[in-house]
């Protein structure tokens, strides 16, 4: 089937002409259509216009071009705007919204032919690590448990790592603020990229928090994600973070092999509470960078089970003032009110959920005066020695192997009435994210029920190369090659 | 630190968004419990260190002084929830 | 200090600080690339980062903080290489974000002084405390429905700098000098236009009274006050409430209040009570301004001369006093006018044209220095004629107002109007011949002691010339002749 290709055997199936753009993407889009009223994995399908860009790639193909991506379907977040296709951020504040830009990083994969599905589903405002918090529904995760309980893809980007791996789209664009890409992949059983801060343009991003935010992909392969990579990354002089670096060749990164490399374990990660099944996949993992020729050394991260609580103050301050404009006046959902504050009060009351109103509330709450040296001042501090800590163990190891998360996917409902044992979930890919360095997640087995769990590659700021090569060796050893049960073309 | 209802109240109103009472008394309760856990930061040391204001460590690049944006009234306002001609419209405001 | 209030009990004594907003002169705004034009339509100076839509960005437009930074330099201040953008979170229908980019932690520009002179020709030197780049917010309009506001981005996002003074100033005088000085140095670097009508430069008046002698009691803020008169007046009429309150045995309550010009008075301004608590933390959209040494070297070096510099000089050079230098200082185009005109001349003479009949002929015909009816050059050549004795002052007089009024070069005026002074003794002997011979009653009071009469001869033998006799041969041969 080819829905069941990854993206660089479409790519190259269409360089050989075995298949057309059209029949790719129709492909697709019947997979979307079986699939998506119960997996709910996108909110908005754009079949009309991914039918018309898959007509000009084969257009474009039959002229002998061949841009990276050229006529491959992709789901992209809901919070990368899009021109002309409307963009929810997962909120009912912005249900009505339709961008009149398309963001950078959508713009370069359209530049290099990529063909749009649709936008995903995603926690609001990529608040949130199950996707229950989205306006439009929750996503179910397409990988089931024996007692049939229906499970979350993680988040917030799970619409985009189940489309993904239920093979409605080759790829997905993603977002990473404490894990978002990382977590809801290693849940769905397949790859994704938090590149390096910086690394992809946030102009057109619907920002959550803006010193955090990062673009990345998802896919089935690490070298997928490679491909993808290639094409999102890259300058952006709109976006007065983003680097002024050129974008290497992560492709061929994919093939380094990890002999010589030094591999550090941090021993902070580990715990009494660990499940046995993760610890056991851990220590594999090492084995298996061990057998492709590198060190494994010990390093520490003393810091790292401060991570989530500075996490949690970090971004919801960040957040409450990013989300200050959805205020009914410029764009989205207004609710009327007898004067201005109320229409503020009611629009914002009424246009945001649950776990956003919680955020902006301790957001606004930490920036307040008198506690704002307390918490934010001490956040930000705690913040620079979590990234002294990665920068200390770069001194000795080219990169960290850590697990992706502390479980595999659980049921929708589970940790609902509890928001920090919610926010555990991202425990071991927050750090990361404070610093700003790259990482990895790739699947690399099942637990005991049968679900999928990833190992995550953490590496030097900038050097998304030495990732994608440990991520690649990962990959090849663990040789995952189970399915969920919910995909395109399986028995319903 | 902990947070009663009345603080909620205000917190919310500086971030216009509208609580009930019985909101509040919940959100107190979840706000609590997230910045009880939080309070665990209390326990590092962090004399002397500069706090960290975000991951990019570079200085900011001046862009050229051109006029390269704006002249598209209709894009700016298309997705107004009310407007007035060329303008944005909002209850009336009393200064 | 001179200027009190004279309470019930006593007198009391003022304390003003000014945070001035002046408008940067770039071409567009401080964060994105929206035109920055003043009367533009409505909402068509607008981009989607001005209107803060989703994902968009700021990135600083560097020629303002290069404005900013010759602002400093201006104002002797110390600048900081690096500094840094926080965000000011407050909900405001014109403040399309949610939060304002300004710099409160972390100004671009730190302490610095103006120097201000007050009519009893003292100069006190008023402490800047710092400057700082920071948005406009957009524009609402509540007159044009009943029950709506209509919102105006246009200024949203326009580079403003706010300037903060030391709570220095002691007067109304004195705070109107203070923004009079300050829009004359802005004028002259060409960073804001300082045009208050088109609210290009607005003012925050804090003010409060105390004892002689006490430290500062609670001040209030007076809100954007958009004339050098009104500042004044606000200042009055604020402070003259407070000593009312304290006299009455009430609190001045630190407040944010709004001057009405109309019936001279302030009062609270209390929707902006609960916006409060800003909630000011660094903007993690933008990194930290790191300015180049040498790049702000550039700068100091490019830097015009200005007006305290240029004072200096046209007293120590020129010989003008103290108050013409500040009146010819005052505004750019006006000192380089009169450089022009004084250019090779007599400097006090050309001066002396300019502060008298010149600047009558401005306000007479409503013109400014920049359109006005006589050039620079036009005026010098009128000097030149007066100091080779082509005509004399009076006739001076004449050939300007017909240089007013035609546009002529003086030299043609007077060759036309045939004005050329008359040296011809001959000519002047037999004018005050018959001007003697016509008044035999006052020559015989005169000889029988009345000098004063000299003056009546002399104006009599002028009018019998056409005003063209130069005065000094009049008089020589009226001496002559009356004592002969």
């Amino acid at each position: 089937m080819l829905t069941d290709l990854s993206l660089v055997e479409a790519r190259d199936g269409l360089r050989r002409r075995a298949f057309s753009a059209a029949e790719l993407t129709e492909a697709h889009l019947d997979a979307v259509a079986a699939l998506n009223p119960r997996l709910n994995a996108f909110i908005t399908v754009s079949a009309d216009r991914a039918r018309a860009q898959a007509v000009a790639a084969d257009a474009k193909l039959a002229a002998g071009e061949s841009g990276p991506l050229l006529g491959l379907p992709l789901a992209i977040k809901d919070l990368f705007c899009t021109e002309g296709v409307r963009t929810t951020a997962g909120s009912r504040i912005l249900e009505p919204f339709v961008p009149p830009y398309e963001s950078t990083v959508t713009a370069n994969l359209l530049r290099d032919g990529a063909v749009f599905l649709g936008k995903a589903n995603l926690d609001e405002f990529a608040m949130g690590s199950s996707n229950m918090t989205s306006a439009f529904g929750p996503v179910q995760n397409p990988w089931t448990r024996a007692d049939g309980a229906a499970l979350v893809p993680g988040g917030s980007s799970g619409g985009s790592c189940a489309a993904v791996a239920a093979r409605m789209a080759l790829g997905a664009t993603a977002t990473d603020t404490g894990g978002s890409i990382r977590q809801p992949a290693s849940f769905c059983g397949i790859a994704g990229v938090k590149p390096t801060y910086g690394r992809c343009s946030r102009w057109g991003i619907v920002a959550f928090a803006s010193s955090l935010d990062q673009a990345g992909p998802v896919a089935r392969t690490v070298g997928d994600c490679a491909v993808m990579l290639g094409s999102m990354a890259g300058f952006d002089p709109r976006d007065s973070t983003s680097a002024d670096r050129p974008v290497p060749d992560f492709a061929a990164a994919c093939r380094r092999g990890v002999r010589g490399l030094r591999i550090g374990v941090p021993r902070e990660y580990r715990s009494d509470a660990m499940p046995a099944e993760i610890e056991a996949l851990w220590q594999q993992g090492l084995a298996w960078l061990r057998d492709g020729g590198a060190e494994i050394v010990d390093v520490s991260l003393p810091h790292t089970k401060y991570g989530l609580a500075t996490y949690y103050i970090v971004a919801p301050a960040e957040a409450s003032s990013n989300l200050a404009r959805y205020d009914g006046v410029r764009f989205g959902r207004r609710v009327e009110g007898e004067d201005l504050t109320e229409l503020y009060e009611r629009t914002r009351a009424e246009g945001f959920g649950a776990e956003v109103r919680r955020r902006i509330m301790i957001g606004t709450y930490v920036l307040s005066a008198g506690y704002y040296d307390a918490y934010y001042l001490r956040a930000q501090k705690v913040r620079a020695l979590i990234l002294r800590d990665f920068t200390d163990a770069y001194a000795q190891v080219d990169a960290l192997l850590t697990p992706t998360a502390p479980s595999a996917a659980f049921a929708q409902g589970d940790k609902m009435d509890d928001p920090v044992a919610m926010y555990l979930n991202d425990v071991f890919t927050v750090p990361a994210s404070m610093a700003g360095v790259p990482g990895l997640s790739v699947p690399a087995g099942l637990d005991p029920q049968g679900l999928p769990l990833g190992l995550q590659v953490l590496g030097r700021p900038f050097d998304e190369e030495t990732v994608f090569a440990v991520g690649a060796v990962l990959e090849r050893a663990a040789g995952f090659r189970h399915l969920p049960a919910i995909r395109a073309g399986a028995p319903a | 630190m902990s947070l009663d209802p009345a603080t909620v109240r205000r917190i919310a109103r500086l971030a216009r968004i509208h609580v009930d009472p019985a909101e509040a008394e919940q959100l107190a309760g979840e706000m609590n419990g997230i910045l009880g856990w939080i309070e665990q930061l209390n326990e590092v040391d962090v004399d002397g260190i500069d706090p960290l204001t975000g991951a990019a460590q570079m200085a900011m690049r001046l862009r050229a002084d051109t006029v390269t944006d704006g002249g598209i009234p209709e894009l700016v306002l298309g997705n107004a929830p009310d407007r007035a001609g060329a303008f944005y419209a909002v209850p009336k405001v009393v200064e | 200090m001179s200027y009190v209030i004279k309470g019930q009990d006593g007198p009391w004594e003022l304390v003003i600080g000014l945070e001035v907003h002046a408008q940067v002169i770039s071409r567009s705004k401080l964060f994105s690339g929206s035109a920055t034009e003043f009367g533009a339509e409505p909402n068509s100076q607008v981009s989607f980062v001005d209107a803060a839509f989703p994902g968009m960005l700021p990135v600083i437009n560097q020629e303002c903080v290069a404005q900013a930074v010759r602002t400093g330099l201006g104002l002797d201040a110390q600048i900081n290489l690096v500094s840094r953008f926080d965000r000011k979170n407050y909900f405001y229908a014109d403040l399309p974000a949610g939060y304002q980019i300004s710099q409160y932690a972390h100004p671009v520009v730190g302490g610095g002084h103006v120097e201000i002179e007050l009519s009893d020709g003292s100069t006190r030197r008023i402490g800047v405390t710092r400057l700082h780049l920071e948005q406009d917010a957009g524009k609402s309009l509540h007159d044009q429905h009943p029950t709506k506001s209509y919102i105006d981005l246009n200024r949203s996002g326009i580079a403003l700098m706010e300037i903060v003074s030391e709570p220095d100033l002691r007067t109304p005088e004195e705070a109107g000098a203070y923004l009079r000085k300050l829009r004359t140095i802005l004028r002259y670097l060409g960073t804001c236009d300082g045009n208050m009508e088109e609210g290009s430069m607005r003012a925050d008046v804090n003010v409060s009274v105390r004892r002689h002698g006490e430290p500062f009691r609670t001040r209030c803020e007076v809100k954007n006050v958009n004339s050098v008169r009104f500042v004044m007046q606000a200042i009055e009429a604020e402070a003259a409430r407070q000593v009312e309150v304290w006299e009455s045995g009430g609190t001045v309550e630190q407040e944010t209040r709004l001057f009405d010009p109309a019936r001279g008075e302030t009062r609270s301004m209390r929707s902006k009570e609960d916006a409060h608590d800003y909630r000011y933390f660094p903007d993690p959209d933008l990194l930290p301004l790191v300015l180049d040494e040498a790049w702000v070297a550039g700068l100091r070096a490019e830097l015009p001369e200005l007006p305290d510099a240029k004072r200096a000089r046209f007293v120590a050079k020129h010989g003008l006093s103290a108050y013409d230098a500040a009146v010819l200082v005052a505004d750019q185009e006006t000192a380089a006018f009169y450089e022009t005109v004084a250019a090779g001349r007599d400097a006090k003479l050309a001066a002396n044209w300019m502060m008298g009949d010149f600047f009558a002929a401005l306000n007479r015909t409503g013109r400014s220095i920049g359109d006005s009816p006589v050039s620079a050059a036009a005026l010098g050549q009128l000097l030149d004629l007066l100091a080779d004795r082509t005509i004399n002052g009076r006739i001076a007089k004449e050939v300007f107002e017909a240089m007013v009024e035609t546009g002529e070069a003086p030299a043609s005026i007077v060759e036309n109007r045939g004005l050329r002074q008359v040296t011809d003794t001959g000519a002047i002997d037999r004018a005050v011949d018959s001007v003697l011979a016509a008044n035999p009653d006052k020559l015989a009071e005169y000889r029988g002691g009345k000098d004063k009469l000299f003056g009546f001869f002399v104006g009599q033998v002028m009018k019998a010339m056409a005003g063209k006799g130069n005065p000094a041969l009049v008089n020589d041969a009226l001496r002559q002749r009356l004592s002969a």
